[in-house]
């Protein structure tokens, strides 16, 4: 399964980013292979239709699943009508480490 | 001749100059004033005309026609504004992010794409007592974009004489709002007022006018006494200061009872003619070099 995960930076200790749409990166996590990889967000300056065009990034990576710290209405609505689940992770995870461990231990 | 008032800061006296300026010149000149602040217009308040005829303002936004749509999603990737987006076996539409451009119906090989008229908000033209031609905008509360209902207003209005004075009076901000207030005015009059944040916005907005080409004067208002750091800007910028105004209790009276400058007093008639000259001046001279 595919994550998609809102990051502050490009690696794994990078710190966890609240915004969705806005977010600097974003971290594309394999629950199977655990491969990682990161994009940069290239609609992190758009003047609007951030969150949209993050939820449409989400569609095309093939993610079943975002975590960030919250969602925006648009992005909501198009990732509900794609069928991906959006998580937002504790308030205790500082990096995405600790994003991935809640995931892992979320899963089981 | 095509006058925009603007400010950047707001309340700095946009409306009372441009009023007063339209108040002063409609014995001599067939005079439009526009209000472009569709989202707070208040210059009705000073001119008070009369409803002439009204109209709706619309965006044509796209609707998908399955039967047509082949999922090709080259609507979603032209889009600018991410008003689309592809999801599963669908093309989602979000109204409200999308500018009414037309360029995903003229992408689309496959004539999937209808649009469809989308209210956003009213468009009116009145005329006051003393022959001026009044014209302003109103965006229905909710909608986000005020932009297109202003490109509408300045083609709704329809001056009949050559030299017909208009007046653009300009939302405050230095956003797209402003520029599409700018956007082929002949002279951007630039009302400040002598503060720090007077200053600050009146550089934002100079910016704007002189990367558009539009030449541009200021009119300081409010005047207390002379503000240093404002009168080495305009000289600095080569900027005409056209007009002190004096912080004075009898204009913030009228101005509260919905007078303009020269209801308050006569004399500013004069003034405002020698602004109008020097506008007129300064724009002719632009337009020939």
């Amino acid at each position: 399964m595919i994550v998609l995960i809102s990051s502050a930076g490009s690696d794994l200790e990078s710190s966890t980013e609240p915004r969705f749409g806005r977010s600097p990166w974003y971290v594309k996590y394999d629950t199977d292979s655990e491969h990682w990889e990161a994009f940069e967000n290239p609609g992190k300056a758009l003047s609007g239709g951030a969150g949209i065009a993050a939820a449409q990034f989400a569609v095309d990576q093939k993610a079943s699943k975002v975590v960030s710290g919250d969602f925006g209405p648009n992005a909501v609505d198009v990732l509900r009508a794609a069928k991906i689940e959006m998580v937002k992770y504790p308030q205790e995870a500082k990096t995405i480490n600790d994003v991935l461990k809640f995931i892992k231990e979320s899963k089981s | 001749m095509k006058i925009a008032v603007t400010s950047g800061k707001g309340g700095t006296g946009k409306t009372t100059i441009a009023t007063s300026l339209a108040r002063t010149l409609a014995d001599s000149h067939e005079v439009w004033f526009v209000d472009c602040d569709v989202e707070a217009p208040n210059g009705h308040l000073f001119l008070n005309p009369t409803p002439v005829r009204h109209t709706q303002a619309v965006i044509k936004i796209p609707q998908i026609d399955s039967s047509r749509c082949t999922l090709c999603g080259k609507c979603v990737e032209i889009c600018q504004f991410h008003a689309l987006a592809k999801v599963g076996d669908s093309i989602m539409v979000f109204p409200q992010l999308c500018h009414g451009c037309g360029s995903c119906t003229w992408n689309c090989t496959e004539q999937a794409i209808i649009e469809i008229p989308n209210p956003i908000g009213t468009l009116q033209i009145g005329l006051t007592a003393d022959n001026i031609n009044f014209a302003s905008g109103e965006l229905t509360i909710s909608e986000p974009m005020a932009t297109p209902i202003i490109r509408q207003l300045k083609k709704f209005y329809t001056p009949h004489s050559q030299d017909a004075v208009i007046i653009l009076d300009s939302p405050p901000g230095a956003s797209c709002s402003v520029v599409e207030t700018l956007r082929g005015a002949d002279y951007a009059l630039l009302v400040t007022e002598p503060t720090p944040f007077g200053l600050h916005d009146l550089s934002q907005v100079h910016g704007i006018a002189e990367e558009m080409r539009i030449p541009a004067g200021v009119i300081i208002n409010r005047e207390a006494s002379t503000y240093e750091p404002l009168e080495f800007f305009c000289k600095e910028h080569h900027l005409e200061v056209l007009l002190h105004v004096p912080f004075e209790r009898r204009i913030a009276e009228g101005v509260a009872k919905g007078e303009t400058l020269v209801d308050i007093d006569k004399q500013y008639a004069g003034a405002f003619r020698q602004v109008y000259e020097q506008i007129k001046n300064t724009a002719e001279a632009a337009c020939d070099a």
